[in-house]
């Protein structure tokens, strides 16, 4: 049944690819990448990758599409040119295909316990985290305590991202071409998405604070919440306007947050130091070390979360303010 | 099982390329980075497709009984990958609106032109 849904799914992927490759409509190819991302995230789901599918539903689906329409809004929705060198360029890419797909065959067997990726570090994560960390889920785990450097490094790039994306775009001359008007009132006049909206609203909300704490047992984090939290701003700026979402949440406050998630990340790390541990080492926060290991694991948690909600609607006002 | 494995593998390097097929063969800036973006998709797939393990569920611990666990480290490293991911995405978006606004197009060859001027 599983081998069934698979197929399904994929083949689906790979007709969405095609189609978005195909059309010369930019908004109908937008479109088509969130209906593929949620394919993807439907695959994770399969692949028993839980904290992958949430993660790319919420940000591939979600966010993804609002930036790339917003960008469409600033640029234009069609495609004029038709494609360079089409003949050239499809025969290099179908011959590398047809290499990667000859490569397969020599990969290890699908789901084989024995393959060298599932032996090499990952049981001495998955024996190890009950008695370092004691928290259920071990992607948590792997992400905030044991790899809590590359971690680090992410925020740090999300980070930079959205400094740069307010570099680019905020102040200089914005040359808008929708009437002030119309952007302020949102989809306030479309009654089914308005009322969806305001009863949606607040339990995406809760549901983000509940991915954002609950991380350490169940799938989610940081990252995800950070999203889904994101997401729920974003369609009240839809909905209500982009003006009111700011009066909500504003500039100053999400320059606040975009800073304070990586310095309450790079402060837990500094704290280890400080305490007489190494750097990013959370077991001397507290007396016993599987506690201040899960104390840590909450507070970078936070920051990762803190950082990505202030990075990604931070974004998406630049994009919306560029058009004003 | 087997079939399914070499399915996975199989679109995995089949929308690669279209996504690659995008970024080099079309002239539109947004819709090469879309390509990208599918780019990026397929390398999780593959990243995904390898950490499963037969007969195996979602690396949390239950609160009775033991499982098999699907490889916790692959997803680690695409769930940080995505988040990044869509943040080079937007600045990629960023370059691009700015671009629109100094030369008025997001076409390749119109951009080229106008620099040869």
């Amino acid at each position: 049944m599983i081998v069934i849904f698979g197929i399904f799914l994929l083949t689906l992927l790979v007709i969405t690819a095609i189609a978005i490759v195909r059309t010369d409509n930019l908004f109908v190819a937008v479109m088509l990448m969130g209906i593929a991302s949620l394919l993807i995230a439907a695959n994770f789901f399969i692949l028993d990758a839980a904290d992958v599918a949430l993660t790319e539903a919420a940000v591939g689906a979600g966010i993804s599409t609002v930036l790339f329409l917003g960008a469409l809004a600033l640029t234009s929705e069609r495609e004029r040119a038709r494609s360079s060198n089409r003949l050239l360029s499809f025969t290099v890419v179908a011959a590398a295909a047809l290499i990667i797909i000859y490569a397969t065959f020599d990969k290890p067997r699908f789901g084989d316990p024995e393959a060298p990726v599932q032996t090499h570090v990952a049981p001495w994560y998955l024996e190890k985290t009950p008695e370092y960390i004691d928290i259920p889920n071990v992607v948590t785990a792997v992400l905030g305590s044991f790899r809590g450097y590359d971690t680090l490094g992410e925020v740090f790039v999300v980070f930079t991202a959205g400094i740069g994306v307010l570099f680019l775009l905020g102040g200089g001359t914005a040359r808008g071409s929708l009437p002030q008007e119309k952007i302020n009132e949102g989809l306030r006049h479309h009654l089914i998405p308005r009322v969806v909206g305001r009863v949606l609203i607040p339990f995406i909300l809760l549901f983000g604070l509940y991915v954002q704490f609950h991380g350490e047992y169940g799938p989610g984090g940081g990252f995800q919440a950070g999203a889904i939290i994101a997401a729920s701003v974003i369609l009240f700026a839809l909905l209500e306007g982009e003006q009111r979402a700011l009066s909500v949440v504003p500039e100053r406050a999400l320059l606040g947050l975009i800073a304070c998630g990586p310095l309450l990340y790079g402060g837990v790390g500094l704290a280890g130091i400080v305490l007489g541990g190494n750097f990013l080492d959370y077991s001397v926060l507290s007396s016993n070390p599987v506690k201040g290991q899960q104390l840590g694991i909450l507070l970078i948690e936070a920051g990762v979360g803190i950082s990505v909600t202030g990075v990604l609607l931070a974004i998406f006002h630049a994009f919306a303010a560029r058009g004003r | 099982m087997e079939l399914l494995g070499l399915y996975h593998y199989w679109v995995f390097a089949v929308l690669l390329m279209i996504g690659f097929y995008a970024v080099v063969a079309k002239r539109n800036l947004v819709k090469k980075l879309i390509g990208l973006s599918l780019f990026q998709a397929a390398v999780f797939l593959l990243y995904i497709t390898m950490g499963k393990v037969e007969n195996g569920t979602a690396p949390i611990f239950p609160e009775v009984g033991t499982f098999v666990f699907s490889n916790p480290l692959p997803q680690v490293l695409i769930l940080t990958a995505i988040v990044v991911g869509i943040s080079t995405t937007a600045l990629g978006l960023g370059i691009v609106v700015r671009i629109k606004e100094e030369y008025g197009s997001i076409e390749e060859h119109e951009i080229q032109e106008i620099d040869k001027r």
